[in-house]
């Protein structure tokens, strides 16, 4: 169990001893999020991971509602983590595979959402590939929406499950002054910009690695800053890696490489790639977290990815918690605002 | 702020000791026997509970917590979702007889949403139900095995239980309902 009190003074201004009731009526980033907020997320996951340990996984807490998971692109293990985690909670799942397809983003996805609304939809998870669609949708959607990814710019359920297994092998929880690393492709991530405002608002001492190409922006963003968050960007995988608590690797998009970003994936490998040898410059607990899907052999070697080391299924089952309890906290604000 | 106090420390140790003999009683010993309380002033009841038994016949009989949050029925009416609680239930309930024990007993809800939430962890042999007040108004068929003290009470009213563990001190009162406030503390 989390502690909700003793918060050290933090980088984001949390009213001291917050009663911590969940405020927000969508899930669009992670950056509309406070510290108190953060930690009721956490203690709410670890209740459903509770229930998730029961013989039978499922609580009644979102009988009748309805939640339709709405993808423009592909997905395996977000798509089905929300779909899991809301049926854990007796939601009433719909799911549209809107392959992507060649109408007009912006009017496809109004009517959609119109449409989804008046098939009864209280919840809509939506994943686009043109960054701030979310947005887009929960102007026009009455109920609550999750973004489970658009385009570039935000992941915030992958964060937040991140971070909720990070403080599952961290002792106490805390991730004050623990060196965590994000390596890879960071350029076309939305689930490191999103790690960013969780990892450092929770106190971690933050290392983004990537050949320059890939860090584009992110230099600029350390360098801005914010009161009190740690924040480093280096194409250094040595430095970045050096007594490193965790180590996250992000996955080489190769659907969004532009050529000329990188020479080639065997240099990429050669460089940054996380094999067992540079993990030896991390602290010898040091954990290994990979969002999905891996490139074997490119920026993972096989053997770390499946070795000790390795949180990868750990984050796919805490994933499940972590999006029961945002289901269930999101469902709370759409009846206040619905019903008193 | 400050109501009629219809029990006082004392009222509730003797009230716990009477229900600790009765639950015994009832069950004809000890074997078998569990208790769980309703987060969140079930859980310091049914641990005095157990001490009394422990105090009484010398044996520890298994403690478990509750939260029901998850099962409640009024879900879509209170404002804000309410804070998860958590649920230790350390020991295998099957076969059990399961005593809930909870603050106070109002509409029955709690109590339906309890046994929902019990009935998931496992097949008890039986669920039985201890409270330290029953102020009326059921809304369900539901009634306690064990009561500290019946208290006839109008809807207009709250039952306030304090107890050491949670709030400082031990007492029982009532007040009038100030106006839509003091909700989450007194359970219904």
């Amino acid at each position: 169990m989390s502690a909700g009190s003793e918060r050290p003074e933090g980088a984001i201004e949390a009213p001291a001893a917050a009663p911590a009731h969940w405020a927000h009526r969508h899930l669009l980033d992670v950056d509309a999020l406070t510290r108190p907020d953060i930690e009721l997320v956490m203690r709410t996951a670890d209740e459903m991971h509770d229930v998730l340990e029961r013989p039978i996984p499922k609580v009644p807490a979102l009988r009748g509602l309805g939640v339709t998971i709405l993808f423009y692109e592909a997905s395996t293990r977000t798509r089905v983590s929300f779909e899991v985690a809301a049926k854990n909670l007796s939601a009433d799942v719909v799911n549209i595979a809107a392959a992507s397809s060649s109408v007009s983003k912006g009017e496809s996805l109004v009517d959609t959402v119109r449409t989804v609304e008046a098939l009864g939809a209280d919840m809509l998870v939506i994943r686009h590939s043109v960054s701030g669609a979310p947005y887009l949708a929960a102007e026009i959607f009455s109920g609550s929406v999750l973004n489970g990814g658009d385009g570039w710019h935000a992941h915030p359920s992958q964060a937040l499950l991140d971070l909720y297994t990070l403080r599952s092998r961290l002792p106490g929880g805390l991730l004050e002054g623990r060196k965590v690393v994000i390596l890879g492709d960071v350029l076309h991530s939305r689930v490191a910009r999103s790690n960013v405002w969780t990892l450092t608002a929770m106190g971690a001492d933050l290392w983004i690695c990537g050949p320059s190409t890939l860090l584009r922006g992110f230099e600029a963003w350390a360098a801005r800053g914010a009161a009190g968050r740690r924040f480093t960007v280096t194409s250094d995988a040595g430095a970045a890696l050096q007594d490193a608590d965790a180590v996250m690797a992000l996955r080489i998009q190769k659907e969004r490489m532009a050529s000329g970003l990188l020479p080639s994936l065997r240099e990429y490998a050669a460089r940054y790639g996380l094999t067992n040898e540079r993990l030896r410059a991390a602290r010898p607990d040091a954990i290994v977290m990979h969002p999905g899907p891996m490139n074997e052999g490119v920026e993972i070697a096989a053997d770390v990815a499946a070795g000790p080391r390795s949180m990868v299924t750990d984050q796919v089952h805490n994933g499940v918690a972590v999006r029961m309890a945002l289901l269930y906290l999101l469902a709370g604000t759409r009846r206040t605002e619905a019903g008193a | 702020m400050t109501g009629r106090r219809i029990m006082t420390a004392e009222d509730i140790r003797r009230a716990t000791i009477r229900i600790s003999h009765e639950i015994v009683e009832k069950h004809a010993g000890t074997g078998g026997l569990a208790l769980v309380g309703i987060q969140r002033r079930g859980v310091p009841l049914a641990r005095r509970l157990a001490a009394s038994i422990r105090d009484n016949e010398g044996v520890d009989i298994p403690v478990g917590a509750l939260d029901i949050t998850f099962y409640r029925d009024d879900l879509s009416l209170v404002a804000q979702q309410p804070i998860v609680k958590g649920t230790d239930i350390a020991f295998d309930l099957n076969g059990k007889t399961i005593v809930l024990v909870d603050d106070v007993l109002y509409t029955g809800r709690t109590i339906r949403a309890a046994m929902d939430a019990l009935i998931d962890y496992g097949r008890p042999q039986a669920i039985r139900l201890a409270v330290l007040v029953d102020r009326g108004h059921r809304e369900l068929p539901i009634r306690a095995d064990h009561v500290g003290k019946n208290v006839p009470t109008s809807r207009e009213e709250v039952v306030k239980v304090t107890l050491e563990e949670v709030d400082g001190d031990d007492a029982v009162e009532i007040e009038r309902r100030p106006g839509l406030a003091a909700v989450g503390g007194t359970a219904a």
